[in-house]
């Protein structure tokens, strides 16, 4: 799985993407972020309030309950600040 | 009979120019009434910024934008749609958004632009940073709930 970070989440996280490998009960968007959350001190900085997470699968925009797709590009990012 | 409006949308590091935008839609044609522009630009917070910088998700803005674009021509009888959104450094008094609707009569156009510019507040993949005149640290701009509540306003 291909994931990309933008804003305060690519920088506390320390980087703009890469590439893992789930372990199978990560299902939803929400076990992704745990999941990521538990991986460092940047992980746990950047996703310390899951709620404020916002996820695009494939380059559009998911709810926390959306199931994981077997491949593909999974973003997440600050809520939105443009226009 | 109107023909389909196909909707302009770019995302850019230049600049544009609001009156080219605006001639684009209206050059040649008999059956627009009504032209809409909204301008979205840096300002300077009272002199305390220098600068804006605009992250987004390439690939993502332009979707997202589109998106709201064909949901704004499925909603309003629009003859032309533009929206522009610049990224990279800007500064104060610089272009940041650009919305262009034209219809047949005024009510479309201005209730699409103010459709447009509200969802790609919330929804289109920018984030913007500041750069402050006292130099100490860069800090992101922080979303407004009120964001979240003018989506709100077309359901």
């Amino acid at each position: 799985m291909k994931l990309v970070y933008f804003a305060w989440v690519r920088e506390r996280i320390g980087r703009a993407e890469e590439r893992v490998e789930l372990p199978t009960n990560i299902t939803t968007v929400a076990d992704l972020i745990a999941w990521l959350a538990a991986r460092g001190e940047g992980y746990a900085a950047a996703l310390e309030r899951p709620e404020t997470i916002r996820v695009a699968i494939d380059q559009e925009h998911v709810e926390h309950d959306t199931p994981l797709p077997k491949d593909g590009e999974i973003a997440l990012f600050p809520p939105m600040t443009g226009g | 009979m109107n023909t389909p409006c196909i909707p302009t949308v770019r995302v850019q590091q230049e600049d544009f120019d609001l009156s080219e935008e605006v001639a684009a839609l209206t050059a040649g044609r008999r059956d627009v009434g009504a032209v809409v522009s909204f301008a979205g630009l840096c300002r300077d917070e009272n002199g305390r910024l220098t600068a804006l910088e605009l992250e987004h998700y390439p690939g993502m803005a332009e979707a997202e934008i589109s998106r709201i674009a064909a949901e704004a021509l499925g909603r309003w009888p629009l003859t032309g749609l533009t929206v522009i959104h610049r990224f990279g450094k800007i500064l104060p008094g610089g272009n940041i958004v650009l919305v262009v609707a034209s219809s047949e009569h005024r009510r479309a156009a201005f209730e699409a632009a103010d459709f447009l510019m509200d969802f790609l507040k919330s929804k289109a993949p920018f984030w913007k940073k500041e750069h402050t005149v006292d130099g100490t640290a860069t800090q992101w701009v922080t979303a407004k709930d009120s964001d979240e509540e003018d989506i709100k306003r077309w359901k």
